[in-house]
């Protein structure tokens, strides 16, 4: 499936922030034989000074940018066209859970894609023994590390109440969890704290979602602004799939990555903090729009 | 009663009862004296106790005055305490030094190796030597600085070790200390302490002296500068962390820059320090902060004492960190379990001095060995970074702890309980053995490292406890290593030899400029208020009643300073000079210790005043007092300090403060129609009460008053003669010259100063006055745009 997307974020600072510096992670990922980017290009206002890209320890695209000049706004866009292809249908091979620890020993290594980086608490995310002990009922039920994590994601999914609403950004996982409501990065915190506390390798995806649906089909909450997700370990056979609680599907081509990471700190669009600046206020806007 | 005179030392040692099963640092298991202690104990016990308490409180004294203390963090209280100094040194014996200084050298070394391996190939992790959980889940593992390699080559730069004898009579590490290691000012100032009070047995003992490793170290790294750079800067977390005390002593004693987060900034991937003078690079820091903090980009997100960018000009190879970010992985408690098995694989050797015995449980061996072992080991966080003896530990549930342990894994390291050997300590006079722990610092200079010969002892605050830590009661003492026999005494301050060489300066940081700014206007605005009150419940004092004419003039003034005149020390002195002295705080590199003391018991003072001083006579009095020793900190400013760019902008403060002030004061007091009494009132408070009579030998009048506190120049307290002052303070900042005239600073400095010059006492009035204030404010403003921003 090939998209164009079109992406702005904007701030606004009630004084004018006198500089700033930026660490930017917007740009859809170029992942070979998922995801082909054919053009990508990101445009930042007020002009930056300083524009440097890079990719950070787990692949991702960064571009950091600094403004030396006194701006009570700044834009970010983005605009790319990319090529998605669906990943062959999944034959579950993947392990009893009991196995897994097993199968992660088989990797001593801490290169990006190892799984030991996506256990235990990373910044964002804490083990909690409620999360743990939601996460038990349906791993009672699976015969299989795949089929938890969809029967997991399928839990969440029924139990919370997307609510655009209820949460911040900052808000933490264990909030989201005791209020049932929130967005899709609360969502996926949720559902990566669930995950980790029973000792499956979890991580944080940031993407797009496709903002028209195909005929006949619901339109997916989250599609308007970036969108969050879940990756998990399922063993050494099966490897990393993609899942999203928020809609309650496993990722085939209506998504599109950014980034990976432990949490949404690995991989929030915009980090830099304001030198003299109060609260601010954002505005985003996402089209996902497929060509064909 | 002849045994006693024939055997001092005897006496002196009758209370010393080691405790058993662990070794003792002064005596023997004879219980005969070490040889190492033999001439220090006994002119120690031939000192009578008198004489002995004398000694110690100048040593204490000494302290005080240096101003050395500790912050000590708690739930109900936030203090700054006094140093704990332990009056006895630990003496070390050559055999000793010599078995530490080369196995800590070693362990050096190893932990470079260490760390180079786990920032770059990672090899040790692939060939099974690490698990790869304890470093991929580890805090101090910073993603962000993987696969950079260090500027200099090298990842540690300082490092510290805290060591322990054990039982058998060798010497244990217990901790390693890589992040940004404390203790070595402190080190410092226990050997001054300490010297004071041994004045004679340190002057002809062999002790090696300390100051010859912070040379070393110091031309070190500013051999690592680049070209043309003028300054190492010292990155502190700021005044409210444990041990800033130590970052600016060791600025000043070095001449480094002791800079914070926001002094610096990143442009084009080089580090930079905002100055007075416009961004100056800089590309050698001294990391007093822990790495995660220090750059809210890419590091720890929530930061507010880092930098944006820091890592970028790391990565980019432009600054060396010492230590290197990313360094304090190596601190991790589980890492303790693989060095032996990491010395063997990296140095081809065991651990020269070992270190505490520690199992990982993530390990089902070790697991299950802890399970077993329970008793004689204390349990703790695998990725804690504490000393065992201070923090991380973890307290197994009372049932069910097999299952814990299963469950926890590899979160869990268990240890040997340390117990450690008893030195001396004075304890109301009476020599007694307590727990004793050592922290040895190792710098590197070149591909070489030195050891600091001394170090800072821990003694336990009881004979049975283990407790060290400072802020359980624990004491802090001098270690005494032998040195070259007849070494020459050198110290710091004195060059080696030959011409002396004054050190070029770099420009003043600009926070640092606002805080002597700021420093300046406080100390102003307390003296302003404290004759204002003075002058007001003198007044009071004389039973005029508080709704007579010239009091109900004096309150609205003071009103318009959001003082409560009902207030005898209003909230908004206390806060002035609280403020001057949390100013200071951030300054303390530049500033005398003197200075800093006075600001304290001006603090204090004012803080007590406040709660029990009351209108009237009492609070004229209290406010005589506050102005005394208000005089006595701008005596020491204006008189000792020396006319740094700092001291200018501290001047700066001072007299803008005071141009408002005394404007302010005039539009007040000099109104036509103001109360009897005005004029006088107006002039005590300007301080000119004698000169206005010797120099115009008639009662105030309204043209009087204006010409001798707005337009005389040779007042220090008129307007004018502030106008002038500041105008001699800007030809000496950055940016004076030829183009001054056509800054917007000159400008509003000559604008407002021509507007007060044009004026004569019959011109001047209160709405000149008022567009004078403005004007004034308008340089406060045009003065922060051009240097403190």
């Amino acid at each position: 499936m090939l998209y164009d997307i079109r992406m702005s974020i904007a701030y606004d600072y009630p004084g004018a922030a006198s500089s700033a510096r930026h660490l930017l992670r917007l740009l859809p990922a170029e992942l070979p034989t998922v995801q082909r980017v054919i053009a990508r290009e990101a445009r930042v206002t007020p002009t930056p000074v300083e524009w440097l890209e890079a990719k950070d320890f787990f692949g991702n695209a960064t571009i950091e940018v600094s403004l030396d000049q006194p701006h009570a706004e700044s834009l970010f866009e983005v605009s790319a066209r990319v090529e998605r292809t669906a990943p062959g249908g999944l034959l579950d091979v993947s392990p009893r859970l009991a196995d897994l620890p097993r199968e992660i020993d088989l990797y001593p290594t801490v290169a990006p894609r190892s799984p030991h980086h996506f256990l235990g608490a990373s910044p964002r995310i804490t083990l909690h023994p409620e999360m743990t002990a939601y996460a038990h009922e349906p791993a009672d039920s699976s015969e299989t590390v795949l089929d938890l994590v969809q029967r997991l994601g399928d839990r969440i999914h029924d139990d919370f109440d997307f609510d655009p609403e209820a949460t911040e950004v900052d808000t933490p996982a264990l909030t989201a969890f005791e209020r049932r409501h929130g967005v899709c990065q609360d969502f996926t915190h949720v559902m990566i704290s669930c995950l980790r506390g029973l000792g499956i390798p979890a991580g944080y995806v940031s993407g797009f979602l496709r903002t028209v649906p195909p005929k006949g089909q619901a339109r997916l909450e989250g599609a308007d602004a970036m969108h969050a997700w879940v990756c998990a370990w399922c063993g050494h056979e099966t490897g990393w799939v993609e899942y999203d609680p928020t809609n309650a599907l496993q990722v085939r081509q209506d998504h599109i990555v950014i980034a990976y990471g432990r949490d949404y700190g690995d991989v929030a669009p915009v980090k830099g903090m304001m030198r003299l600046a109060g609260e601010h206020s954002t505005t985003q806007k996402v089209d996902v729009i497929p060509l064909e | 009663m002849e045994g006693q005179i024939a055997n001092p030392l005897q006496r002196f040692l009758s209370d010393y009862v080691p405790p058993q099963g662990v070794p003792d640092e002064l005596l023997d298991s004879d219980g005969s004296v070490r040889p190492a202690w033999e001439t220090f104990i006994s002119r120690l016990a031939a000192m009578s106790p008198e004489r002995l308490a004398i000694r110690i409180s100048h040593g204490d004294r000494y302290l005080r005055d240096a101003g050395v203390y500790f912050r000590r963090y708690g739930p109900s209280d936030d203090a700054t305490r006094d140093w704990p100094l332990s009056h006895v040194p630990i003496l070390l014996s050559e055999a000793d030094w010599a078995e530490i200084s080369a196995g800590l050298t070693e362990r050096a070394d190893l932990l470079e190796k260490v760390v180079a391996d786990l920032y770059g190939e990672n090899r040790l992790v692939a060939q099974g030597h690490l698990p790869a959980s304890l470093i991929a889940q580890n805090a101090e593992w910073l993603r962000p600085l993987v696969g950079v390699r260090p500027r200099s080559g090298h990842f540690l730069h300082f490092v510290a070790f805290d060591i322990g004898r054990g039982p058998d009579g060798s010497w244990w590490v217990l901790g390693d200390r890589t992040q940004a290691p404390s203790g070595a000012g402190f080190a410092l100032e226990n050997r001054i302490a300490t010297a004071r009070v041994y004045s004679d047995i340190y002057a002809t003992a062999d002790v090696a002296r300390l100051a010859g490793f912070f040379r070393e170290f110091r031309d070190t790294l500013m051999s690592m500068r680049e070209m043309g750079e003028s300054r190492v800067g010292i990155l502190s977390p700021g005044p409210m962390n444990e041990t800033y005390f130590e970052h600016a002593y060791i600025a000043r004693y070095l001449g480094f820059t002791l800079l914070e987060g926001d002094d610096l900034a990143v442009r084009d991937g080089r580090l930079m320090v905002r100055t007075i003078d416009g961004f100056q690079p800089i590309s050698v820091i001294w990391r007093r902060l822990d790495a995660s903090w220090s750059d809210p980009l890419e590091l720890r997100e929530g930061s507010r004492i880092g930098t944006p960018g820091l890592v970028r000009a790391v990565r980019d190879g432009n600054v060396t960190m010492v230590n290197a970010l990313g360094a304090g992985v190596l601190e991790s408690r589980a890492l303790m379990a693989f060095l032996p098995r990491l010395s063997e694989v990296l140095a081809g050797r065991p651990l020269r001095l070992p270190n505490i015995a520690t199992w990982w449980c993530g390990e089902a061996g070790a697991r299950a060995y802890v399970r077993e072992n329970v008793e004689w080991m204390t349990l703790a966080d695998a990725f804690s970074t504490g000393l065992s003896y201070e923090t991380g530990g973890v307290t197994p549930p009372g049932t069910g702890f097999a299952d814990w342990l299963e469950r926890k894994g590899g979160g869990l390291v268990g240890q040997e309980k340390v117990r450690l050997s008893t030195a001396p300590a004075l304890i109301n006079g009476r020599l007694k053995p307590r727990p004793m722990s050592l922290r040895i610092f190792l710098a590197r200079t070149g591909d070489r490292w030195i050891v600091m010969p001394g170090g800072f002892a821990r003694i336990g605050h009881s004979a049975e406890s283990n407790v060290l830590a400072m802020r359980e009661g624990g004491r802090a003492a001098d270690v005494w290593v032998p040195g070259d026999p007849g070494q020459q005494a050198e110290s710091l301050v004195s060059p080696p030899r030959g011409t002396i060489v004054r050190t070029p300066r770099g420009a003043l940081p600009s926070r640092a400029a606002d805080n002597l700014f700021w420093l300046g206007r406080y100390v102003e605005r307390s003296e302003y208020l404290v004759r204002l009150l003075r002058a007001y419940h003198a007044r009071l004092a004389e039973s005029e009643s508080p709704g007579g004419p010239l009091l109900r003039l004096a309150a609205a003034h003071l009103k318009g300073f959001k003082c409560d005149p009902a207030q005898p020390v209003p909230v908004q002195l206390v806060n002035a000079i609280r403020a001057a002295h949390l100013s200071a705080g951030h300054v303390s590199d530049r500033f005398s210790v003197d200075g800093a003391l006075a600001l304290a018991d001006l603090d204090r003072t004012a803080a007590e005043f406040a709660d029990k001083v009351t209108p009237g006579d009492d609070a004229a009095r209290a406010m005589s007092v506050l102005l005394r020793k208000l005089n006595g900190f701008t005596g020491l400013v204006h008189d000792n300090m020396y006319r740094f760019t700092g001291w200018r902008f501290l001047s700066l403060g001072r007299a803008l403060e005071r141009a408002t002030n005394m404007a302010a004061c005039l539009a007040a007091f000099t109104d036509p129609a103001a109360a009897a009494g005005s004029l006088d009132m107006a002039v005590e408070i300007g301080d000119s009460v004698m000169t206005h009579h010797r120099r115009y030998s008639v009662a105030t009048t309204r043209e009087t008053v204006f010409d001798l506190l707005g337009l005389d120049a040779l007042n220090p307290r008129s307007v004018l003669s502030q106008f002038n002052d500041i105008e001699r303070h800007l030809a000496h900042l950055p940016g004076a010259g030829e183009h001054r005239p056509t800054t917007p600073l000159a400008r509003a400095l000559l604008r407002a100063r021509t507007d007060l010059a044009l004026q004569t006492p019959e011109t001047l009035d209160a709405a000149f006055l008022t567009r004078l204030i403005d004007e004034i404010a308008d340089m406060s403003d045009q003065l922060t745009l051009a240097y403190l921003g």
